[in-house]
């Protein structure tokens, strides 16, 4: 669709604000000024710089000094439970909100004094879709593209290209009133890229989708992400931000809780090695073996035909294991070491429940 | 961000908002059947002197048609979302809520325009050049007055019951159908508050109702009001979002 080549992986950068997993050192992280300058040269650094940024009403805080960074290219996500202050972060960076206090940069401009060039260069998916109901597919496209001046030439080139991305073709000339969810969200982002723009922030973007909708739409996603987009996202399912993001942000209450990448947050996070065994069928003396092989672990069994070995030297328990099973003459199925998920590791990390970010899900 | 960028987004936004509210069947009738119907229903009341109500029909139809929409426009787009996709393109508050008020005053133009052509073409007055200015400032005036009540308020139903009070009042006490010099004296200074009353005025000049002793007073009125709304509007518009 016309955009830059994608920048090779960048290596991990972290939020200031609560329990970071990784620091970022002076060389990965310069002054603002330096950073600005250079995005404003083309040389692609960090595409949002955010420091000590603040957003108070009179009796609520909404978002409590949060410092993050996110390089070119990358696929960013925010993660956090409703009122967090995810989307007043987007509001703050896109310009339909003042700080009350600290500093950001988008591609190298300052926010909000250098607020228009920004705009020019970023695309918004708000969490509601908000496509002009009256007017077609192609017409909420072509209106996009004369809002961003998007040249006449172009503008329709570059509609009907988006109508084929986002399999739209067959309705662009229904009115968006009569498009499914699904399709109106998939309308909502195309309208966001009608002037090809460098950084992507997208507000929830598969909040209310169906399980088929919501997939097609992250594909589109991890698409515009290969082919150079920066994209900043929001969302309260981890499995989503775990799927899709490089590096994640957690936000509790207005402030960051951690960042880093998932797989970073869960190796953090994670306690002491677990090894699950399927049998073919239970065998009640497959446990007792196990137990009195490994005395340093611990052995439960939380399904039938199930076992957990948690603790202890994995090659040690994996020796054990086979030994056990050849001694009762159990048959082993599988043989998994699990790993922590992101909501395990957003559990112990805010000390919410994950049911708090489902809740949100049903709303 | 240039001029010419300004105006292109203005342009953009005056079109598709022409397309997708205002030129419906609910605007148009609001906009020009609601005024001829209450001319007529004057006239037939008492029908010596049609001609005399003529001023007060398309100054009217400038009023309830520029204002016709607004409360759509500006708060049933706040309400869906839609607004803020305006508000994220790089053209700035300022002239988003421009754009909605050349939005309601274009309508106002085609609307009064076609009653101010049908008039002068059947009737017997006679227009003069005078016609123009005081129409264009009437329309800017009450599209800025309409935005700038449309934004004091979060709902369509609480903006359109916001509209109407000023547009009513007006009608009555603008010399619309009764004529100012015949009111009591608080009213005819109360009266010297609303735009209108300065349309009318104007409106009689250039269709040769009146001499045109107060026509220059008339269209430097207008023109405060405008600044006015406009400068209270775009404040208030630019403050929802901080």
């Amino acid at each position: 669709m016309g955009y830059p080549a994608v920048p090779p992986g960048s290596p991990t950068n972290l939020g200031r604000n609560g329990p970071r997993v990784k620091e970022a050192s002076p060389n990965e992280a310069p002054e603002l000024g330096a950073v600005d300058t250079m995005l404003k040269r083309g040389k692609m650094e960090w595409a949002i710089r955010v420091e000590g940024l603040t957003k108070a009403y009179r009796d609520l805080v909404a978002v409590d000094h949060i410092s993050f960074q996110v390089r070119e290219g990358e696929l960013f996500g925010l993660l956090g439970p409703n009122g967090a202050g995810k989307t007043t972060t987007i509001r703050l960076l896109t310009g339909l909100l003042q700080p009350s206090a600290g500093r950001a940069s988008v591609l190298g401009y300052q926010v909000p004094s250098e607020i228009v060039q920004v705009k020019k260069k970023i695309g918004v998916v708000p969490e509601q879709s908000n496509v002009y109901e009256e007017l077609t597919v192609i017409e909420n496209l072509l209106f996009m593209g004369r809002l961003y001046g998007v040249p006449r030439r172009k503008r329709r080139e570059r509609a009907e290209e988006l109508v084929e991305t986002f399999r739209l073709a067959q309705r662009k000339k229904s009115p968006a009133r009569s498009l499914s969810r699904g399709m109106r969200r998939a309308l909502t982002v195309a309208c966001a890229l009608m002037h090809n723009p460098r950084l992507l922030f997208l507000d929830e973007p598969t909040a209310g989708l169906d399980v088929a909708a919501a997939r097609a739409l992250r594909d589109l996603i991890q698409g515009l992400h290969r082919q150079g987009v920066t994209v900043f996202l929001t969302t309260h399912y981890l499995e989503e931000a775990d799927l899709l993001c490089e590096r994640v942000a957690i936000l509790v209450r207005g402030r960051i809780a951690a960042s880093g990448s998932p797989a970073e947050l869960k190796k953090a996070t994670q306690g002491e090695p677990v090894i699950e065994v399927r049998l073919e069928k239970p065998v009640a003396r497959f446990q007792n073996s196990l137990s009195l092989r490994l005395p340093g672990a611990l052995t439960t069994a939380p399904n039938p035909g199930v076992l957990r070995i948690v603790g202890g030297d994995p090659a040690q328990a994996l020796e054990a294991l086979f030994s056990s099973a050849r001694e009762t003459g159990a048959r082993i199925v599988a043989v998994n070491t699990l790993q922590p998920t992101l909501e395990e590791a957003f559990l112990k990390i805010t000390g919410l429940s994950p049911t708090i970010m489902a809740k949100e899900k049903t709303r | 961000m240039s001029l010419r960028d300004h105006l292109r987004g203005i342009w953009a936004i005056v079109e598709k908002d022409m397309r997708t509210y205002y030129l419906k069947p609910p605007a148009v009738s609001w906009g020009v059947v609601f005024p001829v119907a209450w001319i007529l229903a004057f006239y037939l009341r008492n029908p010596g002197d049609f001609v005399g109500l003529l001023p007060g029909l398309v100054t009217m139809t400038a009023l309830f048609s520029s204002t016709a929409a607004e409360a759509v426009v500006i708060n049933f787009e706040l309400r869906l979302g839609s607004l803020e996709r305006l508000l994220l393109a790089p053209i700035g508050p300022g002239t988003v809520f421009l754009a909605k008020v050349l939005g309601g005053a274009f309508f106002g133009l085609l609307m009064s325009g076609t009653v101010l052509l049908f008039t002068i073409t059947t009737m017997p007055v006679s227009a003069n050049a005078r016609v123009f200015p005081v129409l264009f400032l009437s329309l800017l005036a009450f599209a800025s007055l309409g935005a700038m009540l449309c934004i004091l308020v979060r709902e369509v139903f609480e903006a359109q019951t916001l509209l109407n009070l000023p547009r009513f009042v007006m009608v009555f006490l603008s010399g619309v159908v009764y004529p100012i010099s015949a009111m009591p004296t608080p009213l005819r200074v109360l009266a010297r508050f609303f735009p209108l009353t300065y349309s009318v005025e104007g409106l009689q000049a250039g269709l040769s109702l009146s001499q045109p002793n107060t026509y220059s007073l008339d269209l430097l009125a207008l023109s405060g009001f405008t600044v006015a709304f406009l400068l209270i509007g775009m404040r208030r518009f630019s403050a929802r979002f901080k």
